[in-house]
């Protein structure tokens, strides 16, 4: 019987050769030298030899205590159960890591936990989405079906993701310098009052930007008719702002150290501050901005294995923890699971299952002006 | 093979694996990013693989590309001009400190071994409302409200001059130490002062290590993007965060390529000239 050698114990012994005096340096060096032509030639091909057997499939998110809940939760048990290893990383935001996507092999990334719909039909657009075996994922049931719905709306009533959370992008302020009766009272419009000059911040995404001037101005956000007058009401929060954030971790930042007093924020952050002991206010304006976040497939993955582990981050158990974890509620239908007590508790809950409450942006609509758009908000942005 | 054609050969032979990586690792990405600039961002985000002159055109005509890169000329310079202010007495010091100087200058390189974005995020806890220097003053009743320092161009100027300090007290250090002190001591008996002696024998040598210093804060405070991210405001942006952004954010690779591009001449073109009337051994020296 012969055993199989690897790589490693074949240049070990060709080592152990050429050390003991069997091989000249001439011979060894171009046994070396041809290995790595080999190897550099075959690699580019390796992924259809390595498709016939599945070693690992490769989660993208964004790291924290959601990379550990899902590691607990759902990639160890999945790879016992299945000898599949789950490789995970992290990104820092989804406009990166589309293009670090645009820029790998096919293959490379497989899922991504991905925000908003807007992203779900960029991805689309670009020709990077799948068709996932629903019958491989029988905990989509326990799914809010209003969740899948709209992502079957983008992709001809086919899933290339499962939704995962939800949450609101609101307005937070510090209680000790404002009221919850004056934030109630002013609304979108807390974020340009000129009495806290320097001390607003907001999200440097333009279209969060641009759905906060369309309140702002009294307009639909998926249906903005005066973008002029939205432009300008963008043009009026950056000269009042401090800064412009990038992360949640410089939103919580800002707000912790006081640095400034309002700025909207994600509800999930501001619940981790208002849970730290910070006095922090939280409030959706009405028509504030709502959205979901979803596991997405991407093209050139193992469809099976990646069905498999899904339904393994889908397991009630699992989108409890993570829920938990990052404080945003999952996209479990609370008339179907018993969501826990903590849950209940979170912004942006809905215990319905209807998310009758909350105003998701029309990913048509603001797909289309999105080259529009995100230019202008550059020009803006830097004082034009 | 004759032992002259052997000579002439191994300068390229030993060259080969740096030649080979610079033309793998920097010209060949350089070559995609120029075929990149003509072609074109569709809609959907996809990129139209073509021979067009849009982006190069936009990039050119466009007063805003030209503001930005203006004021990021400005803030480069700027910094450039405070850290030759700053840096060049520290490194007289240095250079001048006897038995010492070993210390003096791995205190100077201490700061490379932190990376340099959290070397620039700890301006946050040093200048912020609830940082260091706001605690101090109010501690001491100076100021009975914290005072606003951060994110605005001066928080960047001063992260740079932070990031880019050593660089110059580096080049200027190898310049005054190949010095001959005696030349200084020459002009002393010779009537001079100390500082007469200083304005015109020693400056003038050391003034190569100066440029060689001040071409490199230049170039790398003109391409950088990290520092206005974190501590510029919301107009404080350089002409980096602009590719940044069009490679990221707008997922306009062309548009962006074209930029890294216009950056690329723009600083490339002031290389030149530096080499033009310096040479470049001297940036060599300080570098090594």
């Amino acid at each position: 019987m012969t055993r199989k050698m690897d790589n490693t114990t074949r240049y070990e012994r060709l080592r152990e050769r050429y050390m003991n005096g069997d091989l000249d340096r001439r011979s060894f060096l171009g046994l070396i030298g041809a290995a790595g032509l080999a190897y550099g030639v075959q690699t580019p091909f390796a992924r259809f030899a390595h498709a016939q057997g599945v070693k690992q499939v490769r989660f993208d998110g964004w790291g924290g205590v959601v990379s550990e809940a899902f590691r607990e939760y759902a990639f160890d048990p999945y790879a016992e159960a299945t000898g599949i290893e789950v490789v995970d990383g992290t990104f820092g935001g989804g406009d990166e890591y589309l293009s670090r996507v645009k820029a790998s092999q096919e293959g490379e990334y497989n899922i991504a936990h991905l925000s908003g719909v807007f992203d779900y039909a960029r991805y689309h657009n670009l020709g990077l989405s799948t068709v996932l075996n629903e019958d491989n994922i029988p905990n989509l049931q326990y799914v809010i079906p209003k969740l899948v719905d709209v992502f079957r709306g983008v992709t001809d009533g086919k899933l290339s993701c499962v939704p995962y959370d939800y949450g609101t992008t609101g307005i937070a302020y510090n209680r000790k310098h404002i009221s919850d009766d004056e934030a109630r009272e002013k609304g979108a419009k807390l974020l340009i009052d000129e009495a806290y000059q320097g001390k607003i911040a907001g999200w440097s995404d333009w279209r969060t930007r641009l759905w906060y001037a369309a309140l702002q101005t009294g307009q639909d956000p998926n249906n903005i008719e005066d973008i002029d007058a939205a432009w300008d009401a963008v043009r009026t929060h950056r000269d009042l702002s401090l800064k412009y954030w990038g992360s949640g971790a410089e939103l919580m930042s800002l707000l912790a150290e006081e640095e400034v007093y309002v700025t909207e924020g994600w509800s999930g952050r501001i619940y981790a501050l208002q849970d730290q002991g910070h006095d922090m206010g939280y409030i959706d304006p009405p028509n504030g901005m709502g959205w979901q976040e979803c596991l997405f497939v991407i093209k050139g993955s193992p469809m099976e294995a990646c069905e498999e582990l899904l339904n393994f981050m889908l397991a009630p158990e699992t989108s409890i923890a993570v829920a938990e974890g990052q404080n945003y509620p999952p996209a479990l239908d609370p008339q179907k699971v018993d969501l826990g007590d903590k849950i209940p508790t979170l912004p942006a809950f809905d215990p319905t299952g209807t998310l009758e409450g909350l105003t998701f942006a029309d990913p048509a609509y603001w797909n289309g002006n999105e080259q529009e758009w995100s230019k202008t908000f550059g020009r803006v942005q830097k004082g034009y | 093979m004759s032992v002259e054609a052997r000579e002439a050969r191994q300068p390229w032979i030993l060259l080969s694996p740096a030649l080979t990586a610079v033309a793998l690792l920097l010209f060949v990405p350089l070559l995609f990013i120029m075929i990149y600039s003509f072609w074109l961002r569709t809609a959907t985000g996809a990129d139209q693989v073509g021979f067009f002159l849009d982006n190069w055109q936009e990039a050119l005509t466009d007063a805003f590309y030209r503001d930005i890169l203006l004021n990021t000329l400005k803030i480069a310079a700027i910094t450039t001009v405070v850290c030759a202010v700053m840096g060049y007495p520290a490194a007289y010091f240095i250079a001048r400190s006897k038995g010492n100087k070993g210390i003096l200058l791995l205190l100077l390189m201490l700061p490379f071994w932190i990376s340099y974005i959290i070397r620039t995020m700890s301006w946050i806890n040093i200048l912020g409302v609830s940082g260091a220097f706001n605690s101090a003053l109010m501690a001491l009743g100076i100021v009975s409200e914290p005072i606003q320092m951060l994110y605005n161009e001066t928080t960047v100027i001063l992260g740079l001059v932070h990031f880019l300090l050593p660089f110059m007290v580096l080049n200027v250090f190898v310049s005054l130490d190949g010095i001959d002190t005696n030349l200084e001591d020459a002009a002393n008996s010779l009537g001079a002062t100390r500082w007469q002696a200083f304005m015109q024998v020693t400056l003038p040598l050391s003034l190569p290590g100066l440029a060689a210093g001040g071409l490199l804060c230049f170039v790398l405070g003109a391409g950088t993007y990290i520092t206005p991210l974190v501590l510029g405001g919301p107009t404080d942006a350089m002409f980096a965060n602009l590719v940044f952004e069009a490679i990221i954010t707008q997922l306009n690779w062309p548009l962006g390529s074209a930029l890294s591009l216009m950056l690329l001449v723009v600083l490339g073109a002031l290389v030149l000239i530096y080499n033009r009337y310096l040479g470049m051994a001297q940036l060599m020296k300080g570098l090594g």
